[in-house]
């Protein structure tokens, strides 16, 4: 019960901060924190996956970067806003997902890495190769923020709208992962062969989860198109999920808050590594590294072993 | 109607042959030791029973019904269940979370997200009760992983008791435990209800000739041997097999 | 009669491949990592050869430099890092993933971003009749020397104990080292192996196909079809899976240059839906 009232004392409080982020800061932090929000989505949406299924996919991106290019090419080719676009993307997302995780789902272990990040690469080049559909490298620009009553051009405004559609994203990840599903998940992630030997149908619930996590992770794709107003190859490339594994790990993998915050340290750390250098991709190699080295249980994985250990007679 | 109905069952693996043509009828509330030394395919028969390993030709019958092309969770919902020769539990999860899972296996409900609270009660209710009735009251907080050798195998056998099977395999349930344990793990076998069928691979012979109603030997991926204790113990070629062992 | 062309244009390339995969194969094999670094190998490789034939002129000095270069690398890698995490999957791909991010941003910096191809060695700058047409010679030699080192590696496997033991996937040291072999170096051995055949395949391509930022992911993913197709640990689904991938790959920058990557794409998830585990892999 105490650890009940602890955390969402903890959650009001975050929230109140989040609240207050463009009153208390300049534009351009207000649009870095909306940057952290979606990523933070995104990292979430791959911890179902990889914290609780226990299925490590590098390609998380190709969920994320199809959601973003269905926003860009139903406005840029067909003049439709958001209303339309974002259930489209959303179910481009979710279509995706269910086609890669019928093939990735054949195999596990590394056979199931090398899939998700070879079919990944497809999306991409499909997005790259397509110049008279997406522009290839250049990408589409010129995307217009939806209209839902009033304008969300203005960046405190969108930032507003961020927070509610990714809190109550969190809301819906947290309910999934604290249901007999996502228990079940967590066995599942611990022991296949036990699940199955009690009675679990083991491929449907990893089925479920993977689409589940590919919605989610469209639905901040979907979100970053309107945020940076383009849409890019590089919304799908092999950068933007190493980047989503790399806010996984770190954050703590499982624990679903952990990912937010990696998302946020790594947004960050982007923000000002970028700012100095352009050799942010070596970072996040080194990065890479450095967790696996000396903190692969991640941040809040942490904390959560040492209770763990301590709780132990 | 018998629980279970082996029918020539065999298994290759590559040039090897594990299984060499087995056959074999349980019937219900009986509880069958299948004895033999290492290599003779005890374990690689369960693994066919269970549905983790496909046999390469033969058939199995569960309560009648042929299974020998499901799969090991349909077996498990058919009223199966089974423990491993090497444990096999949720190292991260605790007691109390494991069984809850165990629990709620074998209904084969199909996926639910939003469960209705009474039934979550019902389940809580339930774990509880299953730890309290096997021994693992107080391990209910506890993360697996740190559990003791000898409380893990129990977890091990509880986990496969919750679902109410009709039918359960035990793997070598006593290998590596303490005369004590050996005790504690012979009585709970004997405490299990008389319509729950049992198929056990015990190495101990002692333990065997205590829970058995009748005695399966297997050696070199046959049976050679089939009978209750006076029968084995009289036969020349399960003696031969044992002490040429020893 | 173009036919011909391009079908031997796709056994060179595959050729290429295979170098690539028999590397992955052989490190996955004995040491159950899959090796994201592997695309690195191939580009810094290819690039280290680059440099040295600039600086020397010589091929074949580009060849051996580059090999050697990378397996020390390898080895380092696999002894410094690879080794804490032995049989630990995810850690070993987050770092031979972040490596290869390392390697990637690297080797931007020192050989910039523009495509560069190594100058193609002068005894190879000619084409040999073939019926009604020439063909380079030089893709002659790439599968020449690609079947010469898939038999050494076939005759290394079938008829050393060693190979024995890898063929079996031994992976217990416990019996290896019964053996009387030293594991550890035996797998800082077989990494460095795989590293510096990576390495050859970025100089042997470097006359015919650019080397870029990037390539170093491109190819991965195409080595990584290739061993889905072949199955991963087999030496024998490695070459056909490459063999395969290199023709359908030509094929399809030939006639659907746009989608290229889609007719590699095809056999991979047919491979999936049919056999999960590879041609020749094996549970």
């Amino acid at each position: 019960m105490r650890g009940r009232i602890g955390s969402f004392a903890a959650g009001v409080a975050v929230l109140a901060v989040l609240l207050a982020v463009p009153h208390a800061m300049r534009p351009y932090y207000v649009g870095l924190v909306t940057k952290m929000l979606i990523f933070a989505l995104f990292a979430m949406s791959l911890d179902l996956l990889l914290g609780y299924t226990g299925l490590a996919s590098l390609g998380h991106a190709a969920f994320f970067g199809v959601a973003a290019y269905t926003i860009a090419l139903l406005f840029l080719h067909a003049g439709v806003g958001g209303w339309v676009a974002f259930p489209a993307a959303l179910a481009a997302a979710t279509a995706t997902g269910a086609v890669i995780a019928v093939l990735a789902l054949r195999a596990r272990g590394s056979y199931f890495l090398m899939i998700t990040f070879a079919l990944a690469q497809v999306v991409w080049s499909v997005a790259f190769g397509w110049r008279s559909f997406t522009n290839g490298d250049d990408g589409m620009p010129g995307i217009a923020r939806p209209d839902f009553g009033w304008s969300l051009d203005n960046t405190d405004a969108y930032f507003y709208f961020t927070l509610a559609v990714v809190g109550v994203a969190i809301l819906l990840l947290a309910a999934i992962v604290k249901s007999p599903f996502g228990r079940a998940l967590r066995g599942i992630r611990e022991s296949e062969s036990r699940m199955q030997a009690l009675g679990y149908d083991v491929w449907r619930y990893q089925f479920t989860a993977f689409v589940l996590a590919a919605a989610f992770a469209g639905l901040a794709g979907a979100l970053y198109a309107y945020y940076n107003r383009f849409v890019g190859p590089e919304y799908l490339n092999v950068i933007q999920s190493a980047e989503a594994l790399i806010m996984v790990i770190l954050g703590g993998a499982g624990t679903l808050i952990g990912p937010a915050i990696g998302a946020a340290l790594i947004v960050f750390l982007e923000d000002y590594v970028s700012s100095m250098t352009e050799h942010w991709v070596m970072v996040l190699g080194i990065i890479y590294v450095l967790v696996t080295l000396f903190a692969p249980r991640g941040l809040v994985g942490m904390i959560v072993d040492y209770r763990q250990r301590r709780s132990t007679p | 109607m018998t629980a279970l109905a082996i029918d020539d069952l065999c298994k290759n693996f590559g040039g090897v042959t594990a299984l060499a043509g087995v056959s074999l009828e349980i019937g219900v509330g009986e509880r069958r030791v299948l004895l033999g030394p290492n290599g003779a395919g005890k374990t690689t028969l369960f693994h066919t029973i269970s549905g983790n390993l496909m046999p390469s030709s033969g058939r199995i019958r569960l309560f009648d019904r042929d299974i020998t092309q499901l799969r090991p969770d349909e077996r498990a919902r058919l009223g199966l269940a089974r423990t491993f020769q090497i444990t096999n539990l949720f190292p991260r999860l605790t007691v109390l979370d494991s069984v809850l899972l165990a629990v709620g296996g074998a209904n084969g409900r199909p996926l639910r997200l939003i469960w209705p609270m009474s039934s979550y009660r019902g389940r809580y209710e339930e774990a509880h009760r299953l730890l309290e009735q096997w021994g693992l009251a107080g391990t209910a907080r506890r993360v697996v992983r740190n559990l003791s050798y000898g409380e893990q195998r129990q977890l091990e056998l509880v986990l496969a008791l919750a679902g109410e099977p009709r039918l359960l395999l035990l793997d070598e349930p006593t290998a590596g435990l303490s005369p004590a344990e050996t005790s504690a793990v012979v009585a709970m076998v004997q405490q299990l209800p008389r319509d729950m069928t049992i198929l056990i691979i015990e190495h101990d012979m002692d333990v065997a000739f205590e829970i058995a109603d009748r005695i399966a030997v297997m050696h070199q991926g046959r049976l050679i041997a089939e009978g209750d204790e006076a029968a084995i113990r009289a036969n020349p070629q399960v003696t031969e097999i044992y002490l040429g062992m020893e | 009669m173009i036919w011909v062309i391009h079908i031997l244009n796709g056994v060179a390339f595959g050729m290429l491949l295979f170098l690539l995969a028999a590397g992955l194969s052989l490190i996955y094999g004995l040491m159950k990592i899959l090796n994201l670094t592997h695309g690195s190998f191939y580009l810094v490789g290819g690039y280290i050869g680059l440099s040295v034939m600039r600086l020397t002129g010589s091929f074949a000095l580009a060849l051996v430099v580059a090999a050697i270069a990378i397996a020390v690398i390898g080895a380092a890698i696999e002894r410094f890092f690879l080794r804490r995490f032995h049989l630990d999957e995810l850690p070993q791909t987050l770092l031979t993933f972040g490596f290869l991010f390392i390697f990637a941003d690297l080797s931007l910096w020192i050989w910039g971003g523009d495509p560069i191809m190594l100058t193609m060695p002068q005894i190879f700058q000619r084409s040999v009749p073939m019926g009604y047409f020439s063909y380079p010679i030089y893709r002659l030699f790439l599968i020449v020397v690609g079947l010469i080192i898939a038999s050494a590696l076939w005759w290394f496997q079938e008829h050393t104990r060693l190979g024995t033991m890898l063929r079996a996937g031994v992976d217990d040291a416990e019996i290896a080292r019964a053996l009387g072999i030293n594991v550890s170096l035996l797998f800082t051995l077989i990494y460095a192996t795989g590293a510096a055949l990576a390495a050859v395949g970025g100089v042997l391509a470097g006359p015919v196909l650019s080397l870029y930022p990037g390539a170093d992911f491109d190819t991965l993913i195409l080595a990584f079809v290739v061993v889905i197709v072949g199955g991963l640990g087999s030496l024998r689904g490695a070459l056909a899976g490459a063999l395969l991938v290199g023709l359908l790959d030509d094929f399809g920058k030939a006639f659907f240059p746009e989608f290229a990557l889609f007719t590699v794409f095809v056999p991979m998830a047919f491979i999936l839906v049919v056999r999960p585990t590879g041609l020749f892999g094996r549970r």
